[in-house]
């Protein structure tokens, strides 16, 4: 199978061919046109992570992303809204932010020929405005400034949006899936989450989709990190079982437990792509309790809820295709796909707001020791995506298979429970993929 | 007694040297009971574990690092990792003789290569030495990266 002589953009039966129930093509790996179309039809048309509202705590604060090749700014309004805005002066195009954030006062100001904008985008003004007098201005695109993103939601401090002018709404779009957000800013005793310094930000010479789908890859931690948590354990034996684990040995050591854990631990998979593992319990399930912490929650929540709302603890929850989030552990993972083999991570830690100190310290420890391009378990990951992409040029096998615990009965009714070391949420993720990549009017030609 | 500028300055250019001739288990033995390596991840970072950073190492975890690179199933060294440290003249820039501890700074550049990539760092080290009957200690070596803050590909080895 070859793609096609004109590429797979006019070609939607070649882009289906490469989706089977319980396989995938190697060109949705490696494939330059395929990546174009995944950024102008799945990463417009998806709800895409943009940062958190935490970052833009006051009026004139901004943050800005590169989303689906899209420069997008995120700004805090006078009127206290949140507005993610196409990072565009309406003149000549020049970004009008390009700080990665900062404060910017009560207008965007074009660093070029001086435009200015309320921070809602509107045009202020511009020097000798008279020029403009007799021309046809007024009805030109320029005079509506800078664009706004009109699909944006807030969830819990998340801030996603929509580029695509029609598509599913927010809800629609993620469901249930929305209970892991919940449950990560529930663990603050104020129901409120903070990030916490700068990400780290890890440049993976791979695809994109391999990095989401290893986060509810459960077949693979025995193996790829038996050198990291598997030294670590090493180091760690014969040691009395009742002396207290260092908070290290504590977070590596379960990235090698067996396949029976990772299989009972569950996956949950919903539609759209998303899903979670460690539905029954996960790899932060043990963690030393921290006293003061749990009675500020009992405080905050009683007894009953705190315990429902502690003894969640999930493991990954992939909201398809830009986000993945670990509640348990309070860090967050952003998908920044930059070409079809090279894709940026950015890890931040967030402070649980009320909560001690310790669980910001225990979150930062976990963000470094895992999710670091310093990180041991980071580079064992990296090394399996970057293996993967080198061998997927092979013309030996063109096709990647995803048969662990298929069902027939699954294109219908994937969403539910299922064995944790299912690959049931990759062909989910896949399902998900395959809509985007073929529905009707998702060109990301028109912002508006 | 803290020693001489001289011992302090050939201490930390034995330092790199270890590391870049890849022999770790001297250079562990370098690092106090207590000893720290850092390399924070925002520039002015400030002291303390509540903002992550790159390296935050105590003995423990220098220790698994260099048990983990002699591990034969760390695949991503299944090809090695090779470093070079340079350094510009390393210069004490204060002295406690209550502690007797000595702060020196050294502006390096740190080159990381794997099978066919070389990565270049560049960065401000400091050192803060200890010194005792035993000799000098490393109590804290704390890397300012100039790119700490970029999307960094994996970095192996130790800057």
């Amino acid at each position: 199978m070859a793609a096609p002589p004109g590429g797979y953009r006019q070609d939607g039966a070649a882009i289906r061919a490469l989706v089977r129930g319980d396989a995938v093509h190697r060109d949705v790996y490696t494939d330059p046109g395929l990546f174009d179309l995944e950024m102008e039809r799945l990463w417009y048309s998806a709800w895409v992570y943009i940062g958190h509202d935490s970052q833009v705590p006051n009026a004139g604060d901004f943050y800005t992303v590169n989303v689906a090749r899209q420069p997008l700014l995120m700004v805090r309004g006078t009127d206290g809204n949140l507005r993610v805005l196409f990072n565009r002066c309406a003149h000549k195009g020049a970004k009008v932010v390009s700080a990665n954030a900062g404060n910017c006062g009560k207008l965007l100001r074009c660093s070029y020929h001086g435009w200015t904008y309320t921070l809602d985008g509107a045009l202020r003004t511009m020097p000798v405005k008279s020029g403009y007098a007799g021309t046809r201005f007024a009805e030109s695109e320029a005079a509506h400034g800078m664009t706004a993103v009109l699909n944006v939601a807030v969830h819990r401090g998340f801030v996603f949006a929509r580029l695509s002018r029609s598509g599913l709404g927010f809800h629609e779009y993620f469901g249930e899936s929305l209970s892991s957000i919940d449950n990560l800013a529930d663990r603050s005793p104020l129901g409120r989450l903070e990030v916490a310094g700068a990400p780290l930000r890890y440049l993976h010479n791979s695809n994109w989709k391999m990095f989401v789908e290893n986060l509810n890859d459960t077949m693979h931690p025995m193996v790829a990190h038996e050198s990291s948590a598997g030294t670590a354990r090493d180091l760690w034996a014969g040691r009395p079982p009742d002396e207290p684990k260092p908070m290290v040995i504590e977070q590596f050591l379960p990235f090698v437990s067996n396949y029976e854990f990772f299989d009972k631990m569950g996956v949950k998979v919903y539609d759209h792509g998303h899903s979670y593992t460690g539905v029954n319990f996960s790899i932060h399930s043990s963690y030393s309790p921290i006293p003061e912490y749990a009675e500020q929650m009992q405080q905050a929540y009683g007894a009953e809820r705190a315990r429902a709302i502690l003894g969640e603890s999930r493991h990954n929850t992939v909201y398809y295709p830009s986000l993945t989030v670990k509640g348990a552990i309070q860090t967050i993972r952003v998908v920044r796909p930059i070409a079809v083999d090279k894709t940026l991570i950015e890890s931040f830690t967030l402070r649980l707001a009320g909560a001690p100190p310790a669980l910001l310290e225990r979150s930062a420890m976990y963000n470094r020791l895992i999710n670091a391009p310093t990180s041991v378990v980071g580079h064992d990951d990296l090394y399996c995506y970057r293996a993967v992409q080198e061998g997927l040029a092979s013309n030996g096998n063109e096709w990647v298979s995803l048969h662990r615990n298929h069902s027939d009965r699954e294109q219908g009714e994937a969403a539910g429970t299922h064995n944790g070391t299912s690959e049931v949420s990759m062909r989910g993720q896949f399902r998900a993929w395959l809509a985007a990549m073929t529905a009707c009017g998702t060109a990301g030609t028109d912002p508006k | 007694m803290i020693a001489n500028d001289a011992a302090l300055i050939e201490f930390v250019y034995h330092e790199a040297r270890l590391i870049d001739e890849k022999r770790f288990d001297e250079w562990y033995d370098l690092y106090a009971d207590d000893g720290r390596y850092w390399m924070p991840l925002a520039h002015g970072q400030p002291e303390g574990r509540a903002h992550t950073s790159l390296f935050d190492e105590d003995k423990l975890l220098l220790k698994i690092r260099i048990e983990r690179l002699r591990n034969p199933k760390s695949y991503s060294q299944a090809q090695p990792s090779w470093c070079q440290h340079i350094l510009q003249a390393p210069k004490v820039e204060s002295r406690d003789p209550e502690l007797n501890v000595a702060w020196l700074r050294t502006p390096f550049m740190y080159l990381e290569y794997q099978q066919d990539q070389q990565e270049v760092y560049a960065g401000v080290a400091w050192h803060r030495l200890r010194c005792s009957g035993a000799g000098i200690a490393i109590a804290l070596k704390k890397i300012e990266l100039l790119n700490c803050d970029a999307a960094l590909p994996s970095l192996q080895l130790f800057p």
